[in-house]
């Protein structure tokens, strides 16, 4: 046992935290609601872009690759502490979509062609994707998708509506979940396909504005979409375990404990440097004991966190340690921002567009944009359904 | 960082486990409940024979040479079965403040006895004002011609009943941190022990002190500097009772998944229904993300590091997380859990004891809290 990292990792933390104080502009504070690193404005977007690419530059985006795709096979520890430190930062950049999931997922079933033209784009950062998969009536049960894509000649025609999409008006390309067997059982008629530009004819972007105000989220509609038969991935029909391929890189989640200190270190300063009825609001005993306990479920979640990429690095394969991880840490998340309103008190209700507001109205963007957080990505009750029974081995309902 | 255990730890782990298994079933936790002395001579014998009262000490004195770390380990498998016997008392009570605080004699005198189990010593801190306070402190010890005369009543001091040496926590002077330490021999004139009969059914007791005279060599660390040797040991003890718990947190979950999988009702297993699915995963959870607070803190004390956070971290979390385990596990039981022939009641019950064991959770969170700037 050993809870200290190495003298190299610690070297990479440092190098990782002066280049973003020198690229991040001074006194940063990330993008209002910062569970949204990209930002949600035409402005943050492009600051976004523009760090990506200094990133690809460093060659930190692509590190966790193997060797062979450009990448440094950087160990889970080395991955995790570059994920921290961006999170602690609120640095934008990282790209989830193409780099974490689409990449690693043509690693393994891309065939040549497709490896070549789509990883060394995604390596530079000079494209963004996106993520078909939600659709209006296949939520949590995803396999049960009805987007339709029939065979016509050398292309694939697609008809159908995803949901949820992130943006999608932002993005170039989106890696979709098709159903191209109706009859077959749920999981075995599901492929997987590329498509190359949003502009194609019959692709409609509709925005989902969230109740934090910000436009995320999208609702893609998909009105005879010809796809060529040459981006399917994988085989037809098996797009399904397509999708749930997870390269081994690091998935400790990190993110939920080092978003949620960087707040909370945010709302201490605060709380001790601001007073309310003749009194730092840090003296309030409620406030004391809120601070104290969520610091402490912060280590909790660093925890958990740190146990899955250690049993990554040890080949071992998490499962329930994943969920429990979301689970815990995005409760976390929704806590520390209800913390931060409390703090606030009554200019809790302002947000960044009220020349009244406090902490520039981020707390109020928070509240409302962390409800989101235990329900994107697979629901607290999915969570605790596969701890419950994949985990634990409690029968199935 | 490297959450596995190394060799030596995994095979102390392993030992301790089949060791415990074997010789401390549920019959044994509940035949020391009401037990005279509270533990079993053969098998406190046999846990001697292990070495183990001496893994973190210096082989010098007969010990393992290991550190507080893998004592901690050793503490989670005793907790996990309800261990009566005062592994934890003899350890962390009574060697470690000789090892840490006391003088070339006394540990070369002391420590082989306390590790080969000749000796038990335990510590007496607490008083009628039961915080954790130098103020809270009223047992005078004035000195006098052949040493001290100490008076004064020492309350829920552990397995006093069974301790031949009381090391107790006494005020020397007259600011509130002017508090000292010394080695009573419980045999000594003046001292009467009465035991007291508590929620968890373990030996606690309260002690009187009647001018009680000791030689100035009893003076266990410096004049004055009492108070850190309790600041520090309850570091210690605060962690090696949260191993405890987490050990006991685990046994929790495994007995209630194992029930909720096997009993019947509307014809089906409870563990099929959503509610108790949803009770099992936040155990489970809990649990899980209990162990890494709890040894990040005992690698830190075991590598002399300030851990003054991580410790009250740990403590604050674990008290109020086993609690939670244990109630949860009594909703998913039933009726059969609150009885008094089930095992669960056996458990929360020693819950509720380790929670205020050297700081409940506000007591650690007040401490975090100052340790943050709040």
């Amino acid at each position: 046992m050993r809870f200290a990292f190495t003298e190299e990792e610690d070297n990479f933390r440092d190098e990782v935290r002066k280049f973003l104080k020198s690229e991040l502009p001074n006194n940063w504070d990330g993008v209002a609601g910062n569970n949204l690193e990209e930002g949600a404005s035409d402005k943050e977007w492009d600051f976004a872009l523009e760090m990506r690419k200094k990133l690809a530059d460093k060659g930190w985006l692509t590190m966790a690759w193997p060797n062979e795709y450009g990448g440094q096979n950087a160990s889970m520890m080395k991955q995790v502490i570059f994920a921290e430190e961006m999170t602690l930062a609120r640095a934008p950049g990282r790209d989830g979509f193409g780099i974490r999931m689409l990449a690693p997922t043509l690693m393994i079933h891309g065939t040549e062609d497709q490896k070549t033209q789509y990883l060394p784009d995604i390596a530079k950062g000079n494209v963004q994707w996106c993520q078909g998969y939600s659709e209006p009536e296949s939520g949590s049960d995803l396999a049960s998708l009805q987007t339709r894509a029939v065979e016509d000649g050398d292309d694939f025609v697609i008809n159908g509506t995803k949901v949820w999409t992130s943006s999608a008006h932002r993005a170039d390309k989106m890696f979709i979940l098709v159903r191209t067997n109706p009859e077959a059982p749920k999981h075995r008629g599901i492929s997987f396909l590329l498509i190359d530009d949003m502009k194609s004819e019959g692709i409609k972007v509709n925005p989902i504005i969230d109740m934090a105000g910000r436009h995320n989220f999208n609702m893609v509609t998909f009105d005879n979409v010809r796809v060529p038969k040459k981006n399917l991935v994988g085989e037809l029909n098996r797009g399904w375990y397509v999708g749930a391929t997870l390269l081994d890189f690091e998935r400790s989640g990190v993110e939920y404990s080092s978003r949620c200190m960087a707040l909370l270190t945010e709302l201490i300063e605060f709380a001790t440097t601001n007073k309310r009825g003749g009194k730092y609001i840090s003296e309030d005993p409620n406030i004391t004991k809120e601070i104290t306990e969520i610091y402490t479920e912060i280590n909790v979640s660093r925890g958990m966190s740190y146990k899955i990429a250690d049993m990554q690095s040890n080949g071992e394969v998490p499962n329930k340690e994943s969920s429990m991880s979301k689970l815990f840490g995005t409760i976390l998340e929704q806590k520390v921002a209800a913390l931060g309103m409390q703090i606030l008190g009554m200019y809790s209700q302002l947000g960044p567009e009220s020349k009244h507001n406090k902490l520039k109205g981020k707390i109020e963007q928070e509240f409302l944009s962390t409800v989101s957080a235990t329900i994107a990505a697979g629901t607290s009750e999915i969570q605790r359904g596969i701890i419950a029974t994949r985990g634990l081995g409690l029968p199935k309902p | 960082m490297d959450l596995s255990l190394d060799e030596t730890q995994q095979m102390l782990k392993n030992t301790a486990k089949d060791f415990f298994a074997t010789e401390c079933p549920e019959t044994h936790v509940r035949e020391m409940e009401n037990d005279k002395d509270g533990y079993n001579k053969q098998l406190w014998e046999k846990i001697v024979n292990q070495g183990w009262l001496g893994v973190p000490f210096d082989e010098k004195y007969g010990g393992f040479g290991l550190t507080f770390l893998e004592f901690c380990i050793l503490l989670e498998e005793a907790g996990r079965v309800l261990l009566p016997e005062p592994l934890f008392h003899a350890v962390l009570l009574g060697g470690m403040p000789i090892n840490i605080f006391g003088n070339e004699k006394q540990k070369d005198e002391l420590l082989p006895k306390i590790i080969s189990g000749e000796s038990i010593a335990t510590l007496a801190f607490h008083e009628e004002d039961d915080s954790i306070l130098p103020s809270s402190i009223q047992c005078q010890a004035s000195m006098s011609t052949n040493g001290y005369t100490i008076s004064g009543t020492k309350m829920f001091v552990p397995f006093a009943n069974i301790s031949d040496m009381i090391i107790t926590i006494a005020r020397t002077g007259d600011k509130d941190t002017d508090l000292s330490a010394f080695i009573i021999p419980s045999t000594a004139e003046g001292v009467s022990i009465s035991e007291l009969s508590t929620i968890s059914s373990d030996k606690q007791s309260v002690i009187n002190l009647d001018n009680v005279q000791l030689p100035a060599t009893n003076m266990l660390g410096q004049k004055n500097k009492g108070w850190e040797l309790v600041e520090q040991i309850f570091s210690f003890a605060a962690i090696g009772k949260s191993c405890e718990m987490l050990g006991a947190s685990e046994k929790v979950l495994e007995g209630t998944v194992e029930y909720a999988k096997t009993r019947t009702q509307f014809g089906r297993p409870i563990g099929t229904f959503g509610e108790i699915q949803r009770h099992c995963s936040e155990m489970a959870t809990i649990v899980e993300g209990t162990r890494f607070v709890i040894y990040e803190a005992a690698w830190k004390l075991a590598q002399n590091k300030n851990a003054d956070k991580e410790v009250s971290m740990a403590k604050s979390w674990t008290s109020d997380s086993h609690k939670k385990v244990c109630a949860i596990s009594h909703q998913v039981h039933g009726g059969i859990g609150f009885t008094k022939e089930h095992w669960v009641q056996l458990y929360s019950r020693r819950a509720k004891a380790a929670e205020i064991a050297f700081g409940d959770g506000n007591y650690h969170r007040e401490k975090l809290s100052k340790l943050l700037g709040l």
